[in-house]
């Protein structure tokens, strides 16, 4: 039986800042998520018209065909000197980078520390799902300990493929970036808190505060080979154990 | 006093092609250290934020050549510059730069190599920079000056057709053009502002649909009409900006095929054979791709030999022989390691040819 729209109330929609194009993300994956949150922030900044967003090469790598704003997409690790490069010669962009951890963290471990160390006034999205998504579920620096994946497929040793790299730490050891913070979406609570995370970073951006990095703790249900829900349950119980969540540097609060 | 203030000046070959490249208009510069190019990096850390332009000392050449990316797609007039094993880490963000349609100079203060070779001038790059270097089918147009001034003329002209053509431009120099000292007349500063509008930059979806700037088209069909698109203009660069130089060809029996600072040297060849009876000449490429093909073919058929001097192990020539295509002999005399062939060296080479 057809429903009639006619006295409902819209409380949920698209966001102006996404057309009406498909996201390319598996079922249940948290990248949907985050982009989504990423959206809504552009819209509640009323920045779309400023913002140039810098695609990664990985799972999010045709991104800026679903946004309605600028886009490029940048070499495998290299989002942060592009960003650079954007806005460096016009600083009245807003320029974020979303990238996940093989790119950020592995490939573009140089351009990713050197942006941060330098304070560009951008914001970087962080998108560790402790895997490599998009070329099949190979190992990535952040993957955990005796995780299984297909090129470490008796787990993650350390001695021999090193340890889950805590870039957040990282990047919160240097004196120039403004906000540092980790977050997951595993929950409602978790989205709620990202979305203020990553509000805040862009925020830092427009008020020209420099460089923020929020780093996101997210699901690969396609090969983590779990459903979300054990996903969900898997970086609750066991991801945050080896990357703790919370800020790590708020530097923007003041003046 | 700055140069920006004379218009005679000086100026290393490095400085010069710095300058030039502030009058051009380039408003972003990003480099990293290498010997023999750091005067270029040096001259623009301090001159270009004067310009109001940006300038950072990159990571690495990496990083230098993707912040050129973005600074590109900004749609600002954007340069780096480095020397072999540096441009080698470029080749990546390079492809990515054509694949992307987006303008680009590029200079390459070629030194010895390969690996870390040496810092003395070498013309061992050839191949790269003229048959791809980076991955995929894309072109980019190379100049190969042979003084100071012309260096900076190339300047100018590679901003020029990196905007007409959207693609990178490489200046092709080497470790002697970067080093030496000359007189040059810096040309008139353009303003960046009364340069023709990108209304293809990233500079904020406002009152327009959203711009994209990308090399990943995951459909062939896509794909495939982007490269065939870039192709024709590619065949476009070869019909109308093909450059060269012929000095004394008219009446020559042997000409000697060089570019670079080995065309510098040529010339004093030329004098001293013509001194001595010998009816030599020179093509000197300038256009190093596209290349001069027509008018080498065109030589082959009054000459008896097309000498091919070059700083490797014979590179150019293996163009001068397709251009030539057996209408005439076609020898070859490379000097390697950083060593730059002395005038009475080539001489010599060429008296096996004449008579
Ligand atoms: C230079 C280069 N090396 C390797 C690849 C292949 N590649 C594509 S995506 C990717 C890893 C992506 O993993 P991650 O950055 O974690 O992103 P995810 O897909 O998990 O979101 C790799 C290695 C490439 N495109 N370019
Ligand atoms: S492969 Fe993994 S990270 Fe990539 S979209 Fe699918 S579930 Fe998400
Ligand atoms: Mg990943």
């Amino acid at each position: 039986m057809p429903v009639s729209t006619e006295n409902m109330v819209k409380v949920f929609e698209r966001p102006n800042s996404l057309n009406e194009s498909q996201f390319s993300y598996c079922p249940g994956c948290h990248h949907g998520v985050v982009t989504r949150i990423v959206a809504q922030t552009i819209d509640e900044l009323e920045i779309r018209e400023r913002t140039v967003l810098v695609a990664p090469v990985g799972c999010s790598v045709s991104m800026y065909q679903w946004f309605r704003c600028d886009g490029t997409q940048a070499s495998h690790g290299r989002a942060c000197a592009v960003a650079t490069g954007l806005k460096r010669v016009n600083p009245n962009l807003i320029v974020f980078t979303y990238q996940g951890d093989g790119d950020l963290a592995a490939i573009g471990t140089a351009e990713s520390i050197h942006a941060a160390n330098r304070g560009e006034n951008i914001t970087v999205i962080f998108i560790n799902n402790q895997i490599y998504g998009m070329t099949g579920g190979q190992m990535a620096p952040t993957t955990l300990l005796g995780q299984w994946a297909t090129s470490c497929p008796d787990g993650r040793e350390g001695s021999l493929a090193g340890y889950p790299l805590r870039f957040a730490e990282m990047v919160a050891q240097l004196e120039a970036p403004v906000y540092v913070t980790r977050q997951s979406v595993y929950d409602q609570k978790r989205i709620m808190a990202t979305t203020r995370a990553i509000m805040k970073a862009f925020r830092y951006q427009v008020e020209g505060k420099g460089y923020a990095l929020v780093e996101v703790l997210t699901n690969c249900p396609t090969n983590w080979k779990m459903g979300p829900v054990e996903a969900n349950r898997r970086l609750a119980d066991e991801v945050v154990k080896t990357f703790p969540l919370g800020d790590l540097v708020d530097r923007g609060q003041s003046g | 006093m700055g140069a920006d203030t004379i218009d005679k000046v000086l100026m290393t070959g490095n400085e010069a092609m710095a300058e030039a490249g502030i009058r051009a208009g380039c408003r972003a510069y990003f480099g990293y250290p290498i010997t023999p190019q750091n005067e270029l990096l040096e001259y623009m850390s301090a001159h270009m934020p004067q310009a109001g332009g940006a300038f950072i000392q990159a990571e690495s050449e990496i990083a230098a050549i993707n912040m050129c990316y973005g600074a590109s797609a900004a749609g600002v007039r954007t340069m780096t510059s480095s020397s072999s094993p540096g441009i080698s880490l470029k080749m990546e963000g390079i492809s990515y730069i054509a694949g992307a349609d987006l303008p680009c100079v590029i200079v390459n203060v070629v030194r010895g190599g390969p690996g870390l070779g040496n810092i003395a001038p070498a013309q061992g790059d050839y191949f790269q920079a003229t048959k791809g270097g980076g991955h995929g089918d894309y072109r980019m147009i190379v100049l190969g000056p042979s003084t100071i001034p012309e260096a900076t003329e190339h300047v100018m002209l590679a901003f020029e057709l990196a905007d007409k053509y959207r693609g990178p431009v490489m200046i092709l120099a080497d470790g002697m053009l970067g080093q030496m000292m000359e007189p040059v007349v810096l040309p008139k500063p353009v303003d960046p502002a009364t340069l023709p509008a990108k209304p293809w930059a990233l500079t904020g979806a406002k009152g327009r649909e959203p711009n994209i700037v990308t090399s990943f088209y995951l459909d062939p069909e896509e794909l495939n009409m982007m490269d065939v698109k870039r192709e024709s203009r590619y065949r476009q660069i070869e019909e109308q900006e093909v450059r060269y130089e012929e000095h004394e060809t008219a009446d020559a029996t042997v000409v000697i095929a060089a570019y670079g600072s080995v065309a510098r040297i040529a010339r004093t060849v030329v004098k001293m054979a013509r001194g001595e009876g010998i009816k030599l000449g020179l093509l000197r490429p300038i256009s190093l791709w596209p290349f001069p093909y027509a008018p080498l073919r065109a030589i082959a058929d009054r000459v008896d030999a097309i000498l091919t001097v070059e700083m490797n192990a014979g590179q150019m020539v293996e163009d001068v022989r397709l251009a030539v295509a057996e209408r005439a002999q076609t020898p070859f005399y490379g000097v390697l390691g950083g060593l730059v062939p002395t005038p009475k060296d080539i001489l010599r080479e060429v008296k096996r040819y004449a008579g």
